[in-house]
């Protein structure tokens, strides 16, 4: 019986069998950033224990840093001294920092792609749900807590179990304007946030394989929130093109490469792997995802009401008249009627290259509301220059949007960047809890697209009608 | 790290699913670099007025669960952001046990618990016990009927009994693992460090670009 993608990497990285079903999982990559890691780190010096292969480890500060012109001077003493405390233990346990002011900084799962530290058939992890974002290149990628991760910094280890395999498969193409960011969103509404619990996912179809890098890194980047342990995408032609079509610092060139190529090329799964669950999901059905409740499975087509508490798939008719009370909507409104007062272009899930020539083109020779404020974010320092180098940067600001320097951002307000009470805002991101984008704030989950032509109509539009009119 | 061998306590109820960790401890309280002090924040934004005072419509506010330790839930607690604070919240803030239900749709389980922050209990002494629907549902009509409801939790017994006029005793599954750690407070660094020859061997002759190699 053939295996599948995520046995063949999971295999090779068992260290030894424990009791009760757990291995000893060998650990290739170990990201990190200043919000979980500080506790990690001082375990180690408590304990008086050593990183063990700091070579392996890479940092970066994302959360906390203002995406202003002045970002180098945090004003905020308390996310001044978290981002310090990064600083001292990289210089102290020797771990590649790639700190503010860098060229290399960036939203944590942003950077690893970019510099190539971010490979087919790794194991990856972070102390970050969303590390799910590196699956896309055919890695296990999966989110720790603090405790493991000072586990993997002294043991280069984890301990897990074994957890499910789960096939996702996205048939036909989707239609125009129709992105990665609409199909993961139409999985979350269709499997719910708890429905991947226990598995990892591996997307497949003829609508995954058509996307670039960055599509796929926007599903898998999403699998978090339908539960799921991971996300992953078998490598092919498009991820090694991504890997090799420029340099990054830290993938294998030259011998090395040509070897890891042979290896990339046997990870896929075998037609006859067998997996415990399976999906299909018609992508040429899929229409422009809006999240109107206060999780990501809370969504629908733009064009639907939302629902009534008694009529809402999985949920509980009082979670969701929480969810419409705090979001202060009705059943049966169309979004398309809610005006809006944000729109945030951002995050890990949709800050990369791709993702802003999407907006762009939507922006170009138009202009944002006049009561909406436009935030448009990279995800790094490295696509803030490629931005700009294409002039993004120049219709973002003649479209009245401001160009931000890379961080999270309004993604999760740990920074300057936040909602106020009962601002409504069409965000990129990837959640829309109570508070997530500073407190009281109302999240809606939209596509790139979605998102800039909603700045634009100073509310949501149906974009595939709304560009032909 | 403290055993866990049995605890009694209040039980308190949450009535809400899908309880994400921005819920159980805002992003506002993740910029501390310690591991100690967010106990009084746990579920702060439903738990505080804009001016500080308690919110007295927040079930957990009741004055019969004071002193809890205990509380019951419902499904997918603890989704969203991998944050271990989350478990640091309700351990500092006096919870010892918490109880969510499975749930059954389509013939396929959904855990109580979202996995990370299930992994993240037991690595700090904290207990997560899953139980079914009806089982949960049952507990939170006990707790509506008596005011100050305790229970007592037995793991080596993996066995709960509700102290109500006529006690109910519900037992549950747990991963064998997550026991022995519990019970003894173990460490997980500690018990991988006794494989560190295995992990030596293992780097030696290991390339992850190449691993057939
Ligand atoms: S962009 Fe948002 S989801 Fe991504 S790492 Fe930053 S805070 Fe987390």
């Amino acid at each position: 019986m053939g295996k599948t993608l995520f046995e063949k990497i999971w295999a090779p990285h068992v260290v030894r069998e424990l009791r009760d079903g757990a291995c000893l999982l060998y650990i290739d990559r170990h990201l990190v950033h200043e919000v979980t890691s500080p506790q990690a780190f001082d375990g180690l010096r408590l304990a008086g224990r050593k990183i063990r292969r700091p070579e392996l480890t890479f940092s970066t500060m994302d959360h906390n840093v203002p995406t202003t012109e002045d970002r180098l001077d945090i004003k905020d003493p308390i996310s001044r001294a978290q981002v310090e405390a990064l600083q001292q233990n990289c210089d102290a346990f020797g771990v590649n920092l790639f700190g503010l002011g860098d060229d290399r900084q960036g939203i944590v799962h942003v950077i690893g792609p970019e510099l190539g530290i971010t490979l087919p058939g790794l194991t990856i992890v972070c102390g970050d749900s969303h590390t799910s974002t590196h699956g896309a290149f055919g890695a296990l990628a999966f989110g720790i807590g603090t405790s493991e991760v000072e586990h993997v910094l002294v043991t280069q280890t984890l301990v897990q179990k074994k957890p499910r395999t789960y096939k996702v498969e996205f048939t036909g193409r989707p239609g125009p304007h129709i992105s990665a960011k609409d199909m993961v969103l139409k999985m979350i509404g269709t499997m719910g946030t708890a429905g991947g619990s226990g598995h990892v996912l591996e997307y497949g179809g003829e609508a995954v394989r058509g996307l670039s890098m960055e599509g796929r890194m926007t599903i898998c980047n999403m699998s978090i929130e339908a539960g799921a342990r991971a996300g992953m995408i078998a490598p092919d032609d498009t991820t090694f093109d991504y890997i090799t079509g420029r340099e990054r610092a830290y993938a294998p060139t030259g011998e090395a490469l040509d070897q890891a190529l042979t290896h990339w090329r046997s990870l896929p799964s075998d037609a006859d792997a067998p997996f415990d669950q399976t999906l299909t999901i018609d992508a040429g059905r899929i229409a422009p995802q809006i999240t109107w409740g206060t999780n990501p499975g809370m969504v629908g087509d733009v064009d639907q009401p939302i629902p009534a508490p008694d009529n809402a798939g999985g949920y509980s008719p009082s979670d969701v008249r929480n969810a419409l009370a705090y979001m202060g909507l009705s059943p049966g409104t169309k979004l398309t009627d809610v005006p809006l007062d944000v729109v945030f272009i951002g995050s890990c899930t949709n800050s990369r290259i791709e993702d802003l020539r999407q907006a762009a083109a939507i922006l170009d020779g138009r202009r944002k509301a006049d009561h909406v404020e436009l935030l448009v974010v990279p995800g790094s320092h490295q696509v803030r220059l490629q931005a700009e180098a294409e002039g993004l940067d120049r219709i973002f600001k003649a479209a009245g949007g401001q160009w931000r320097y890379a961080g999270c951002s309004m993604c999760l307000g740990m920074n300057p960047d936040q909602l106020r009470p009962h601002q409504r805002c069409a965000s990129t991101s990837n959640r829309n809890f109570e508070g997530r984008q500073g407190k009281g704030g109302r999240t809606h989950l939209v596509s790139p697209e979605m998102a800039a032509a909603a700045a634009v109509a100073g509310k949501f539009v149906d974009i595939r009608r709304w560009l032909e009119s | 790290m403290d055993p866990f061998t049995e605890h009694t306590g209040i039980v308190a109820t949450l009535d809400r699913a899908n309880v994400d960790t921005d819920a159980i401890i805002p992003k506002q309280f993740l910029k501390s670099i310690q591991r100690t002090g967010y106990g009084p924040n746990a579920f702060f934004d439903w738990r505080y007025l804009p001016d500080g005072r308690p919110n007295m419509d927040f079930e957990l506010n009741q004055a019969r669960f004071q002193g809890r330790s205990i509380l019951v839930t419902r499904n997918n607690f603890g989704c969203g952001s991998s944050r271990e604070h989350a478990v640091w919240a309700l351990v500092q803030d006096g919870y010892r046990v918490v109880i969510a239900p499975w749930k059954e749709i389509d013939g396929k389980r959904l855990p109580g618990f979202a996995d990370i922050f299930k992994n993240n209990t037991t690595k700090n002494g904290m207990l997560a016990i899953e139980l079914s629907e009806t089982e949960v549902d049952e507990v939170f009509k006990l707790v509506a009927e008596h005011a100050g409801l305790t229970a007592s939790v037995d793991l080596p017994a993996q066995r709960i009994v509700f102290h109500a006029p006529s006690p109910r005793t519900v037992g549950f599954d747990i991963d064998g693992r997550a026991k022995a750690q519990l019970l003894k407070g173990l460490d997980d660094i500690d018990l991988t460090l006794q494989y560190e020859a295995d992990i030596s061997r293992f780097e030696s002759q290991y390339d992850p670009l190449n691993p057939q190699a």
